[in-house]
């Protein structure tokens, strides 16, 4: 049954990539979808499986490397946390698909689209269903190859292709890091199944170790889910088209690090380091990341600076052990940014393109569909109470204080904060006020087509009550961490704090919840007053705080310095590698070689003097020399 | 007295040699060359070996020498070698010799050659003469030989005529 | 009765003698004549031997290699003589066509 979860999508690629150009554009569009679609049905029955035997069933399809000690199989793991991914993945993944018949409509590579697409859903799902390390690297590494497949989709343009290399390479750093953090692991137990790792973890690592592990495990993490240092590419990355960055760079692809974190909890809380590493890059990024949404004027990019700033929050989540309420955030933040993405979709194709949101204004009224789910959305991402983000980002909040204490969870509210200010910046400019849009784009507004409004109200359902899988303790208690805890309770260890979350205290948690919606609402209002009370209020505080607007809106020059320190020397270093070292020093041993062989041939040949007397002389010299050797033996 | 023939032939045998080398003129060369074949017949039959010494007069300074003077006086009757333009190289090629000289001499007074004894001592082959001695070794044991032999100058006589015609 | 080895030494001058003259006369049929006078020192040494070893091979072998150094001669001269039809010489140093 498991199988065929991976099987659809792999059809479909199949199907889509070798016949697609004689089935045509209507029979793809059927095919692609289907194929997740399908996936997801499985992944459904695989829930059901999983709900009446919650342990870890693992299905080996065959031996596939089998090398002295090495011994790797196919496997696939179904437990309550991969079965919840897979659902994440192949649902929103369908919806998204179903989209993309109506966004891509117009593209003449849409056959090549949907293959890549569904390409990158068997990868995922792959990649959440491995039962060991290597199979996850490999899901790993395809996602990042159709990652870079897809936001250069448009390849004859510069901007997307550059921004393909830069996703790859800067994944790579981290991929890399990942890899190392596999041999380590198949170093220290000689085995990559995750059964046998994570049983034989706590007598087998002692602190250094495991804190080796889990930080090069980890800088994977950073590099696919665009943590700090590594997120440069997640803005680069929106050139691609929208629903490849609903899919794989809000949905996805980039919660893969969160997923792989869960995973492997067991090594992680064998080293604290680790762990506090995880939480403070996470808090911090989220900081850092939504600083820059607040003035970014491209809406993809305010959702990509959002994207990361969430995936802080997971990762501040998983780092407090708060496993659960990670995965949680993870599942609901699909939703909604899903949902955000398809909506800004939704409204460049309104308007033929246009991404500004300074020369948008007023379309509340013209595209109603897309301004209602783009709400339902934003309400969900600013922690809204009864939106699922609410639920979700406050149960992350509430277990960093429990946990890890006061400073983290300042950081996150401050960030909080600034979420739902940049959030209804978002709904607030584009869709309210007047309208200032280019008069050519202004005749074409319209309405996007059935096919892409119906999966964006799904979402917005969805988004909206999603969150009733995580209520608090008080209320009843999260069936996601019920569910999830035969994965996450099931050892000894610093899980003390499931149980411990009853004996803070129900009044803390509530007025935390209380802090929450307050931070949530103080953050619409000041939106609301400084875009549609005050317009003129945020060109007189940009203009006042100067210096720290300029360095915001160029992203704290990031990309400069990274272009300065890193890459700029390392050009050079290949640029005098390829001139000096392999120009000179290969080719010249190389050309040496043969020219040596060139300068023997030349002087040996001087023996042909054609002279035959002196060949009679060197017969005589070879007679002389033989009788000699001979004589005197 | 044996002792005095050969050395008395053996020097003529030596002189002849060394003039063979020496000569200016190519007749002069044969004509030594001839003298060295008959003062080796001599020693051929102070060896006892009266039948390789005619068969020596016969082939090699009967038929061979006069071959040669044949050709010297067509080819070149009174041209003189020119001069040398690397003298160096004979200079080596007499001090190789001389050491391939010097090595030979070296095996000779350490004894280290040997063979086997057979049974024609000169008391049997004088029973039948040395003629009949070898005719009766070369027509069984070396038959083959023999008959090759006769082949080699078929193919020798065949080939002198073909490279020295003026057209095929 | 002389001793066997002045016999062998007597060849192994006439020997040394004989390719001294291949190596230093530049008249290819000197060069020849020294080769006939090489090959009669062989001689002397087979013939010494079946007389001091009581054998008949070696004479044998003489009267055979007098066979072989007769054809031999005949074909070197008439290569000569096409030769020098060609060349208008004897001289073997002018026959350097393989030189490189």
């Amino acid at each position: 049954m498991i199988w065929f979860i991976l099987l659809f999508p792999l059809l479909g690629v199949l199907i889509n990539g070798f016949f697609g150009y004689r089935l045509g554009k209507r029979v793809v569009g059927i095919v692609g979808p289907a194929a997740v679609g399908l996936a997801f049905l499985a992944a459904c029955g695989m829930f059901l499986g999983v709900i009446q035997s919650p342990h870890a069933v693992v299905n080996t399809l065959y031996s596939w490397i089998t090398v002295g000690d090495f011994d790797v199989s196919l496997s696939l793991r179904a437990d309550p946390l991969s079965s919840l991914m897979t659902l994440v993945v192949s649902g929103v993944g369908f919806l998204i698909h179903v989209y993309s018949v109506g966004y891509m409509a117009e593209d003449e590579r849409f056959i090549r689209f949907f293959t890549q697409l569904n390409l990158f859903a068997f990868s995922m799902l792959l990649l959440v269903l491995a039962g060991n390390f290597l199979i996850m690297f490999v899901g790993w590494e395809l996602v990042g190859l159709c990652s870079y497949l897809l936001i250069g989709f448009w390849f004859e343009r510069e901007a997307p292709a550059d921004a393909g290399k830069k996703a790859f390479l800067v994944t790579r750093i981290g991929d890399f890091g990942f890899a190392l953090g596999v041999m380590l692991i198949f170093a220290t137990f000689g085995t990559l199944d995750f059964d046998q790792v994570f049983e034989r973890a706590p007598e087998l690592l002692d602190g250094t170790i495991a804190t080796a592990i889990t930080l090069l495990l980890f800088t994977g993490a950073v590099g696919k889910s665009a943590q700090i240092p590594l997120y440069v590419w997640l803005p680069d990355a929106m050139e691609g088209p929208t629903p490849v960055s609903a899919l794989i760079h809000a949905a996805t692809m980039v919660t893969a690090g969160v997923y792989m974190v869960a995973r492997t909890h067991v090594l992680f809380e064998l080293a604290p380091l680790s762990m506090g590493v995880v939480a403070w890059i996470g808090v911090v990024t989220a900081f850092f990341a939504a600083t820059m949404a607040l003035v970014q004027n491209d809406l993809k990019r305010i959702l990509a600076y959002s994207t990361i700033s969430q995936l802080g929050y997971m990762f501040m989540g998983v780092g407090v052990g708060a496993y659960a309420a990670g995965i949680f955030h993870l599942t609901t933040h699909a939703f909604f940014k899903a949902l955000l993405f398809l909506s800004a979709g939704s409204v460049m194709h309104a308007l033929s393109g246009e991404l500004n949101i300074q020369k948008m204004g007023g379309l509340k009224d013209k595209i109603r569909w897309t301004y209602w789910t783009f709400l339902a959305g934003a309400l969900a991402l600013s922690g809204f109470p009864f939106f699922s983000g609410f639920f979700s980002k406050d149960e992350i909040l509430w277990k960093a204080y429990q946990n890890a204490g006061f400073w983290l969870w300042l950081v996150g509210i401050v960030t909080a904060f600034m979420t739902a200010f940049y959030s209804f910046r978002a709904v607030f400019v584009p869709f309210w006020g007047q309208s200032r849009l280019d008069k050519k784009i202004a005749h074409h507004v319209h309405e996007s087509p059935r096919v892409m409004i119906v999966p964006l109200v799904l979402l917005a359902v969805l988004a909206f009550l999603g969150g009733y899988m995580g209520l608090p303790h008080f209320l009843g208690g999260s069936a996601v961490e019920g569910f999830l805890s035969p994965v996450f309770a099931a050892e000894e260890g610093t899980h003390a704090v499931e149980v411990g979350a009853h004996t803070a205290g129900v009044g803390l948690e509530v007025a935390f919840l209380g802090i929450s919606v307050v931070v949530a609402l103080a953050g619409i209002g000041l939106a609301y007053f400084m875009y549609v009370a005050r317009p003129t209020v945020p060109v007189a505080l940009a203009r006042g705080l100067g210096p720290l607007y300029i360095l915001l809106s160029n992203k704290y020059y990031i990309d400069e310095l990274y272009m300065a320190v890193l890459v700029n020397p390392l050009k050079g270093l290949a640029g005098w590698l390829a001139r000096v070292f392999d120009a000179r020093g290969i080719d010249g041993l190389v050309n040496g070689l043969a020219a040596f062989f060139g300068w023997s041939g030349q002087t040996t040949r001087q023996v042909q003097t054609g002279s035959v007397r002196h060949y009679a002389l060197s017969i005589l010299l070879g007679v002389v020399v033989m009788v000699g050797y001979f004589v005197l033996r | 007295m044996e002792l005095a023939l050969f050395v008395v032939l053996a020097v003529i045998a030596v002189i002849a040699a060394a003039g063979v080398v020496v000569s200016k003129k190519a007749a002069t060369s044969a004509l030594f060359l001839l003298l060295n074949f008959c003062t080796l017949a001599g020693l051929y039959i102070l060896l006892n070996a009266q039948f390789i010494a005619v068969a020596q007069v016969i082939i090699y300074a009967g038929a061979i020498v006069v071959l040669f003077l044949f050709v010297v006086m067509l080819l070149s009757p009174d041209k003189e070698e020119g001069k040398d333009r690397k003298p160096y190289t004979r200079i080596f090629a007499v001090f190789l010799a001389v050491l391939m000289l010097v090595e030979v001499g070296y095996v000779l007074f350490t004894g280290v050659l040997g063979g086997t004894t057979g049974q024609y001592t000169p008391e049997k082959i004088a029973e039948v003469g040395n003629v009949q001695a070898i005719g009766q070794v070369l027509f069984t044991d070396f038959l083959l030989p023999f008959e090759l032999a006769s082949v080699l100058l078929l193919v020798g006589i065949v080939g002198a005529v073909v490279l020295a015609k003026r057209e095929l | 009765m002389v001793p066997s080895s002045y016999y062998l030494i007597l060849s192994a001058v006439l020997f040394t003698i004989g390719v001294i003259g291949v190596l230093v006369r530049r008249n290819a049929i000197v060069i020849l004549m020294c080769i006939e006078m090489m090959l009669n020192a062989v001689n002397l040494t087979f013939i010494t031997f079946s007389r001091y070893l009581n054998s008949l091979d070696g004479q044998v072998f003489v009267f055979l290699v007098m066979t072989v150094a007769a054809a031999e001669v005949a074909v070197g001269l008439a290569i000569v003589v096409s030769i020098f039809r060609l060349k208008e010489t004897t001289d073997v140093d002018e026959i350097n066509l393989m030189k490189w």
